[in-house]
Parts: structure tokens; sequence; C-alpha cells
């Protein structure tokens, strides 16, 4: 009866269902105390009024009785939502919204936070994280015209003992036991923040020690496995709600990355990780790369820019940081040539070939990696500050500079300002990251969810990673359409039937046929 | 492939042989302009009163 994507199952290389979850830092000029609920309600029901959303429509479908019987990802079943079950979003801190490219825009916690559709490429994991962006920047665009407006900022700790999280997911085959994911990906997760942490000024949760570090997050790790995400963070964590069919997925959150600027970063964070995860899949280790005191070591490795310094393996040996990241890529490299000679995906090709570029320059200068990595990006404009003015660790310039690197806007954010004089590598054009903001990733249930909502705007009262929820006009029931299967429910699959749809109830109609003819 | 194309900055394996070391010079010239330029752009734009945009920047924790 099910029918899992075969191609899903056992990806062997870069490909498979991921996606980025970014909180924006929230803050109005000369206004510490404002309350950032109620701004970042604000920045959502900004952007949904500027988009034609209107605050009660679209909004996100919390029914969790998710039935996980659905043949195609379509199942007719009536009803199962009831309006009155449905958030009311007359309250601005609860703003929550899909988007019409699947993406989720919502408050949490005190924070805005953008949730990208399902892509199934790093590349593409890249544009639509860089059209959260430019949906954050959009927002304050429009906040500005009531001065003093709202910032935002795409980082992760307030440098005064907060933090905030970007987190990627990634689905993963359920037959895949998860102690083999703690014990393989874990000293993965140690080192991979020299190629894709996103620097700090200040060590310790509090900045109470001056200095420069290659993370905003690793402070902030207190143990190595939990279910936790805002206390007591774990390098892995186990939360386990697949928003999909859950006998055959697991969905991977991974809640221990920075918020990336520099795309060459972002694309390794994403591909590295999930070439990794097949690996582990595959049962393809054979070697235990463990490291001694994960939590420790994390943290002793954010702590050394100069990546000089060893950490130690459980198999006794001292090695740096960008050594077992080599050892990780050779293994990776060796995995994805037995799998596939000389046949390899376009996309393994290009995390493979960026992962070796940087880990060279690393393991020379690091700074020569400064187009490819943000806290080498970050560094060396701070090195230059503290050379030419003198400055100590501690000064607020830098610490100023630190902040604003991650600004949102294009004429203040200063990263946008590198990236605009080609001082960073820039792998998607604005241009691609704009139309993303508006269109959906083709090759997911991503592209089911936006169409609709592009399509049946006026029909669509809620969505969820796994639903679609429509009022037919007559009917007294509202219609839950399940996508549990996050392969279908593509531009290939659906395209034709939603376009050619005159109405929902006629789409309802089309895609009822479609499963009984598949039958 | 596109990561096995781009250029490597700093990187100086392609001097002539000959050269003496003070040839990483202009190299080092350039880096320097280069973050000076840098700076000077973001003088333009940085909040002028770094101590207090740093206080007032403030959050509360997430994820």
């Amino acid at each position: 009866m099910e029918r899992p994507v075969r191609d899903f199952l056992a990806p062997m290389s870069v490909r498979r269902v991921m996606g980025i979850e970014t909180e924006y830092g929230i803050s109005v000029p000369g206004q510490p105390g404002a309350n950032p609920m109620v701004l970042s309600g604000d920045v959502v029901t900004t952007y949904a009024a500027s988009r034609g959303i209107r605050p009660a429509q679209a909004s996100w479908d919390y029914a969790d009785e998710a039935p996980l019987r659905d043949a195609r990802g379509f199942d007719m079943g009536r009803g199962a939502a009831h309006p009155s079950q449905l958030t009311d979003v007359e309250d601005p801190t609860m703003a929550n919204v899909v988007l019409t490219n699947g993406a989720r825009l919502y408050v949490d916690h005190a924070h805005p936070e953008y949730s990208s559709p399902e892509v199934t490429t790093p590349r593409d994991a890249v544009v639509w994280d860089k059209a959260g962006e430019l949906v954050m920047r959009e927002a304050v665009r429009r906040l500005a015209t009531v001065p003093p407006g709202v910032n935002l900022y795409k980082n992760n700790t307030d440098g005064k003992g907060q933090s905030y999280g970007t987190h990627e997911n990634y689905l993963m085959s359920r037959r895949t036991p998860f102690a083999r994911i703690i014990s393989q990906l874990t000293p993965f997760f140690v080192v991979r923040q020299v190629m894709c942490g996103s620097g700090r000024v200040g060590i310790g949760v509090d900045s109470r020690t001056p200095g420069y570090q290659l993370t905003q997050r690793s402070d902030f790790f207190e143990t190595e496995v939990g279910l936790e995400t805002t206390l007591k963070r774990p390098i892995i964590n186990t939360r386990d709600e697949p928003h999909a069919v859950a006998d055959l997925y697991r969905r991977l959150h991974v809640i221990l990355g920075d918020a990336n600027h520099c795309d060459v970063a972002n694309l390794l964070k994403m591909g590295s990780t999930s070439l990794v995860l097949a690996m582990i899949e595959d049962d393809a280790f054979t070697t235990d790369l463990s490291v001694r005191s994960p939590v420790r070591t994390l943290q002793a490795v954010s702590h050394d820019p100069t990546l000089k310094s060893t950490i130690e393996l459980m198999d006794g040996r001292s090695i740096r940081p960008v050594e077992l990241l080599r050892t990780f890529h050779e293994l990776a490299s060796a995995f994805v040539e037995r799998k596939w000679g000389n046949d390899v995906d376009e996309p393994t090709v290009e995390v493979l070939g960026w992962w070796d570029t940087v880990l060279t320059a690393l393991e020379g200068d690091p700074m020569d990696a400064r187009r490819w990595v943000d806290w080498v990006a970050k560094l060396s404009v701070l090195e230059g500050y503290r050379s030419r003015d003198s400055l100590g660790w501690g000064d607020p310039r830098l610490k100023a500079v630190d902040i604003q690197w991650s600004d949102v806007r294009a004429d203040r954010g200063l990263a946008h300002r590198l990236a605009a004089t080609g001082r960073l590598e820039v792998l998607v054009h604005e241009e691609e990251a704009a139309r993303a903001m508006d269109e959906a990733p083709e090759d997911t249930r991503a592209w089911f969810r936006g169409a609709c909502l592009r399509r049946f705007p006026d029909a669509v009262v809620a969505a969820s990673w796994d639903s679609v929820v429509v009022e037919v006009p007559g009917e007294r029931a509202l219609q839950r359409i399940p996508i549990m299967e996050p392969l279908r429910g593509t531009k290939d699959a659906v395209g034709d039937l939603i376009d050619g749809a005159p109405d929902i109830r006629s789409l309802l109609e089309s895609l009822a046929a479609a499963d009984r003819g598949s039958d | 492939m596109a990561g096995q194309e781009q250029i490597k900055p700093g990187r100086r394996d392609d001097g002539p042989d000959d050269t003496p070391e003070p040839a990483a010079a202009p190299a080092a010239q350039t880096a320097d302009t280069d973050i000076d330029d840098i700076l000077d752009e973001i003088d333009g734009v940085l909040e002028t009163n770094a101590e207090e945009f740093v206080r007032g920047f403030v959050q509360k924790g997430g994820q």
C-alpha cells in the first residue's frame, strides 16, 4: 500500500529532503525594552499583508491526529479539521502563515522565524534560506515607514547570554538505528564548525572573556544527546516529529549550526552533513572516529581560530580539527566513487569540490578561506580594525561589527556589503533568491502546498508540513488533504491537475480520481 | 565542478621560480589596500555610537 520513493530511501549522495529554519534577532533602534513578541508578530503580519495573505487565512494547521495511511500523499478523508480547531490569529504574537513558496513564517518564542520549504539539494537549501532573509528584509523595509522601525539580524546570539537557533532538518530512513547516528555524527559535528561557523566576538555564553571564536552557538551546548532545544542544548537533538510517514522516515533535527551569510559555508553545512548521513545510513564507516569529551571539545575547537590545537580521539590519536574534516572528506569521496563511479550527480560533485577547496585553504593559512567561510570573512574585517585602530577584543566597535554583520538590510548589513563588492563568493544571486520568495521548490510536496495557496488563496484556511486544509463553498466541513510523502506533490506529479482545476472543488475531485486510478 | 575551478586567494604557487623572497610583498600590499577599502566602506555604515548600539542589542532566548 505504501509506495516509498526508492531514491530517497537510499540516496547515497548529498540529495535528500532537507530544509533550514531560522529565528532572527529583532530590535528597535533606541528601544531595547520593546516587546519582542509583539514586534515579531508585526514582522509576520506586515509581510503577510504585503503578499495579500490575510492573517486569518492560510494559517498553520496544528491538527496532530494526522492519519498515517495515505497511498499517494492525497487522502480524501473528510472533516478531520473543523473551523473551531483552527488557530485564531487575532493575537499578533500568534501570527503564523504559510507562503506561496511553501515556507512557514511565524513567531517562535520572541523571534520571527522563517522555516524554508522542503528542498532536495544543498544548493536549493541555500536558495530558499536566502529567500527567507529577503522576506525579513522586505518586512523591515515596510516597517521602516513608521520610525524608528524594526531591525532584524540573521545571527544566533546577543552576546549577553541568549541564543536563538538556525536549525537544519534532514529526512532520513527510519531503518537507521539512532544509536549509530549519535555515535558517528557527533565527531563530525564537533569539527564541522571549522567550515561553517559564522564567527563571534566574545568567549562564553555571556562573552565574559574577550576574544574571537568560530561560532555563534557552540558555547550554548551543554550535553551530547537530548530532546531540549532551549535549555541544556544537546549536540544531537532527539526530537522525532517526522512530519511524514513515521514508519518510513525520521526527521533529523540539527540545532547546533550557525546562520550563514557565505553561500559556500551554507552549502557545505547542508551538503557535507547530508553526505555523512548517507554514509551512516549505508553503514559505511568502518573506523571509529569518536572524539573524547565532545561538548568540551566542541567549545575548544570553536575557541581556536588558529586551527592549530589538536583534539583527542577515543582511539588515542591527537589530530587537528581540519585533519579530521579531511578524513571525513576522503571517506565521503571514496563512498561516492564506490557507489556511483564516474556517474556522480552534479550537486554531490559541487559539494565535494567546495569541501576540498575550503579544507585546502584552512589547512594552510585559514585567512585564505575569507571568501567562503563566515568566521574567516568576519575575522579578516575585525583584524583590520584591530590593526588600524589598535582595538582590544573588548572594544564595543568590534562587538558592533559582529552584530551589524548580520543586519538583513542590503545597505547596513556588513556581510551584504562585502558580498556586493565581490569579496564573498556568491553561489545564489539575489534575483534567484527573490524569485524563491514566492515560488516553491518544484521537486517536493512544498510545490503542492505553495500551488494551493497561489491558485486558491481564498479556499486554503490552513496548511502545515503534512497537510493542506481547504474550505469548499457549500460544504459544512473543511477538507484536510494529507501530504505525508515529502517527495510527492511535485510539479511533475500534480502541476497539470492544479493548473487545470478551475476551482477547489474540481481540484479535490481530480485528486480523488487520480488516487483511485492509482490503486 | 565549481569548487575545483575557484581561484585560491593568497596562493602563489604559479609565481616564477627565480623570484627572491620579497616577491610576496605585492600580494601583502594588495591585501592591505583591500582591507583598508573594506574598513573605509564599513566606517561609512557602522553604527556611530557602537557602545549604545551593542548595549541595546538585547534578545530573549530562543531555540
